[in-house]
């Protein structure tokens, strides 16, 4: 009894920490997390509109049925798994530089995870059924149905995401050494199951026979090709912010080495996609009727031609800024590669990858999708939770690594008030 | 004594945001009982018929306030040693889309503002029967059939190998017995993946609460079939399942003003289906998807 | 009169009676077409029982266009190798005549037709050719259509029909009509 309530003080008072933590900050996160809430608002907003009337407030048609919401869960489940290139350097070949940061890299995994899953449930028609997804309690088609599969691929890496970083960050709050012997397998499990819950969303939709653009054996490797592109790009950025706003210390020699594996995962990617452009243009098949909507236009539709051969340019020249050993360490070239990367990708991912899977339908009609305002309103308010989220777990977990946010000031707080009570009582006692 | 106050205050505390959690869940969700009891309403094939009797009750009061009409609610399960199969002449359909709309009209689609058609009749060119990327979806000539054009009429083809029963991650459709693929129109949440997954786009979405006129509306339906959809329900053909059920034609088979349209029992060796895979020379679309299709388009001879 | 001639007198007539009904019922009952229940040929209004006015009239044979009556009907169904009375009888109007000199009834006329067309016909009389609606097992009934029903035994081709309107485009999703 007497520990429970000791735990529950203590519980207490982190709670309380973090709250004015989150609270106190420079002029600039002020306007950053009040822009970011300004925003956040805004697409709720907009969302409750279309929960009250319905999807046909998108865009999205019976042709195209799927458009920007579920182009966004592509690419964040593939940002989300790009933590485990932090991971694998970290605490598999020990790489010291990175170890220190990777905490931040899982918590910036799982508030992907949370960008994605909220994706999918503003795709939803019906929100109120979603219960029906629920193993055992609803009725989850499992081993036939892919989005059963990435279900429970995808809560499982963010608990993953969420249990070892705050198991380790506890741990450092209270001064003591993690036990390895317990945490370790959950890391190691973390890296195989980063690899399987980009593999699964690939399959979800490699596996439909009905879209010749999808049903490529090729796109799990691609999807895990851009992935290791993208999210590393966004942690190079995020950490040289945090670099600048905290005391953690980010050697420069982490960032290379991330952006070395980004050169790697970008020249796979561009070397599969290569495979699929041969494949389809030499074949010269009905099927390349996606591509050609794709990289030329089809019968004078052509919306999204000049978005791919950007995202084309985008990649090739920051496949060749990190290739080269000067641009790479270099911080300017390399932050301008980064950006490259992360828009590059998003647009190859994201709408270059599920728009053409729609175009044309299987009976050959051709319906161009361009999302409306309020789809973007509310990918935009989606994203800027995931960042306010990211941003706040920010704002907690570098002050516990940096060891100014530690248990030892509760305690020193907990003796300096005891020894006052005594010395208030002594007083007491004499009067 | 300051250990008291501690527990004292954070006691309160903890009650306080205890109570606001309680009370937001009876708030966020609906406050009717009957909206409860939707939210909990459970799926169709686990339901005893007790339950079953108790939906379709609710179901016949409330389409009795909607649409003023006494609706006859079925749950007839399929006939015994039934499969059904669909035949379609090719050499017959002028694409007079007269079939379209005796669907549209039996089963209850939504119309006018956000129309929904289960059927879709294709144009093609002659000389091209399978390069569907060629058709032509929009015509309205004066008269039809043009010259130099065949007519495709595409819908759900009811296959025995469905890839949308595969990709439902909540087994919302499924196939009976009797080879209709149905939905369960209160336990799909409307993720459109059987719709990604359907190689003929036999599936159709209801984007937002249909469009169906009081006095438009047919009240002989069936569970699974016909009835009036609600928002963000996944529809499609169901052969008609009202009907063929107790052995009538589709609505489609009858509206075919060129007969080209047939149906029967693929089990039964005396059915007209039979007779035409036995006689005629058949062929489904997109064989290679291995969907095993119960629609077989055929020609004359 | 005796015994046995009165009994002649009641059981001939008697008998003649009942072998008449009897064999008119049996030909009702083959010219009935009840083995394919059709709904009644689609008549022009009052053109039925043709007998009405070709019982008093002279039997022309001769191939010729028609002047005076049915110049309606326009001949478009080998029209080079025949003409009216080689599917009306000649004598009884109210019939036609199928090859071998049999008369049928106009609800039997599917007989007529499938002479030159037998493939259609066997596909016909299996359910494959032509509309068919009601219910197709079952103790429900099923009602076939005759040929005429579809196709005007004088010009059978198919009529060019309007299509009912082409579907929304899906940008129009929020027409209203």
């Amino acid at each position: 009894m007497e520990s429970l309530q000791r735990l529950l003080r203590e519980t207490w008072h982190f709670y309380k920490k973090t709250l004015i933590l989150v609270s106190r900050g420079s002029n600039i996160y002020y306007a950053w997390c009040f822009s970011l809430l300004a925003i956040i608002i805004v697409g709720f907003i907009f969302y409750w509109k279309q929960h009250e009337i319905g999807l046909l407030e998108t865009n999205m048609t019976d042709q195209v049925s799927w458009g920007l919401y579920i182009a966004n869960f592509t690419y964040l489940v593939g940002m989300a798994a790009a933590a485990v290139l932090l991971v694998i350097p970290a605490y598999i070949y020990q790489f010291k530089p990175i170890k220190e940061i990777v905490v931040l890299g899982e918590l910036f995994a799982a508030s992907c995870m949370v960008m994605a899953i909220l994706f999918v449930m503003v795709d939803l028609g019906r929100l109120d059924r979603f219960w029906h997804m629920l193993p055992f309690i609803g009725s989850m088609n499992f081993p036939a149905s892919l989005l059963a599969w990435d279900v429970l691929a995808l809560n499982g890496y963010l608990f993953l995401n969420l249990f070892i970083p705050i198991y380790l960050l506890v741990k450092s709050y209270y001064g003591k050494k993690p036990n390895w012997k317990f945490i370790l397998p959950f890391i190691l499990l973390s890296i195989p199951w980063a690899v399987g819950i980009h593999t699964v969303t690939a399959f979800l939709y490699n596996g439909l026979s009905a879209r010749p653009f999808w049903n490529a054996s090729i796109l799990a490797p691609r999807f895990l090709a851009s992935a290791f592109c993208s999210g590393p790009a966004i942690i190079i950025i995020i950490f040289q912010i945090i670099r600048r706003v905290s005391a953690i210390k980010i050697e420069d020699s982490a960032l290379f080495k991330v952006a070395e594996l980004i050169a790697y995962s970008m020249f796979l990617n561009l070397f599969l996609l290569g495979a699929e452009i041969f494949k389809e243009y030499y074949s010269g098949t009905v099927h390349m009727a996606s591509f050609k909507y794709l990289f030329e236009g089809l019968h004078h539709h052509n919306e999204l031609v000049p978005w791919i051969w950007a995202a084309m340019a985008m990649n090739v020249t920051a496949f060749i800024l990190f290739l080269v050993p000067s641009t790479r360490k270099r911080l300017s070239t390399l932050n301008l590669g980064c950006l490259f990367i992360i828009v590059g990708v998003w647009i190859e991912k994201g709408p270059g990858f599920v728009i053409p899977g729609f175009v044309p339908d299987p009976l050959g009609e051709i319906h161009e999708y361009v999302p409306n305002l309020l789809e973007l309103m509310v990918s935009f308010g989606i994203w800027a939770l995931g960042l306010l989220i990211f941003t706040l777990l920010m704002k907690v977990a570098i002050p516990i690594e940096t060891g100014e946010f530690s248990h030892t000031d509760y305690e020193r707080g907990v003796l300096t008030k005891k020894s006052m009570d005594y010395t208030a009582s002594l007083y007491k006692i004499k009067k | 004594m300051s250990n008291k106050n501690y527990t004292r205050r954070e006691f309160i505390r903890n009650l306080s945001v205890t109570a606001l959690a309680g009370l937001s869940l009876p708030l966020l969700s609906s406050c009717s009982r009957e909206e409860a009891e939707d939210f909990l309403q459970k799926h169709f094939l686990e339901m005893t018929g007790e339950e079953k009797e108790r939906v379709i009750a609710k179901l016949e009061r409330r389409y009795l306030e909607q649409y003023g009409r006494k609706f006859q609610i079925s749950t007839q399960e399929a006939l015994p040693e039934t499969l059904w199969g669909y035949g379609l002449e090719l050499s017959r359909c002028v694409g007079c889309r007269r079939c379209v709309y005796a669907c549209a009209n039996e089963n209850n689609t939504s119309r006018y503002a956000r129309q929904l058609h289960w059927i879709r009749v294709l144009r093609l060119k002659r000389g091209n029967l399978i390069n569907l990327e060629d058709s032509e979806h929009y015509y309205a000539p004066e008269t039809v059939p043009e010259k130099g054009f065949i007519y495709l009429p595409v819908q759900c083809q009811q296959c025995q190998n469905p890839p949308c029963v595969k990709v439902c991650p909540i087994h919302a459709t499924w196939q009976e017995p009797d080879g209709i693929v149905v939905v369960d129109y209160n336990w799909c949440i409307g993720c459109r993946y059987c719709i990604a997954a359907c190689p003929y786009k036999g599936r159709v979405f209801n984007w937002a609460e249909p469009n169906l006129p009081k006095d438009e509306v047919n009240p002989n339906v069936h569970y699974l079939g016909n009835r009036p959809r609600m928002k963000c329900a996944v529809e499609k053909c169901t052969f008609c399942i009202q009907r063929v059920r107790q052995g009538r034609y589709p609505a489609c088979v009858e509206a075919c003003p060129t007969g080209s349209r047939k149906f029967g029992n693929l089990l039964d060796p005396k059915s007209e289906i039979r007779y035409i895979i036995e006689r005629k020379r058949v062929f489904r679309l997109r064989e290679e998807l291995n969907t095993e299709s119960r629609f077989y388009y055929f020609f004359e001879s | 009169m005796t015994l046995k001639s009165l009994r002649m007198r009641t059981i001939i007539p008697a008998l003649a009676i009942i072998l008449l009904t009897i064999s008119a019922f049996s030909s009702l009952a083959v010219g009935a077409g009840q083995e394919f229940p059709v709904p009644p040929p689609p008549f022009t209004e009052g053109i039925f029982p043709c007998s009405n006015c070709h019982a008093s009239m002279e039997v022309n044979r001769k191939k010729r266009e028609l002047k005076d009556e049915h110049t309606k009907i326009r001949m478009h169904h080998a029209e080079t190798m025949r003409w009216c009375l080689d599917c009306h009888d000649a004598k009884n109007r109210d019939k036609l005549r199928l090859y071998n000199g049999e008369l049928v009834s106009f609800t039997e006329s599917h007989r007529l037709c499938g002479e030159c067309h037998g493939n259609l016909y066997r596909d016909w009389r299996a359910g494959i050719h032509g509309k068919r609606t009601g219910y197709f097992m079952g103790t429900g009934k099923r009602t076939y259509l005759l040929c005429a029903h579809c196709h005007d035994p004088h010009e059978p081709k198919f009529k060019l029909i309007a299509p009912e309107p082409p579907p929304f485009r899906p940008t129009d999703k929020r027409n209203v009509k």
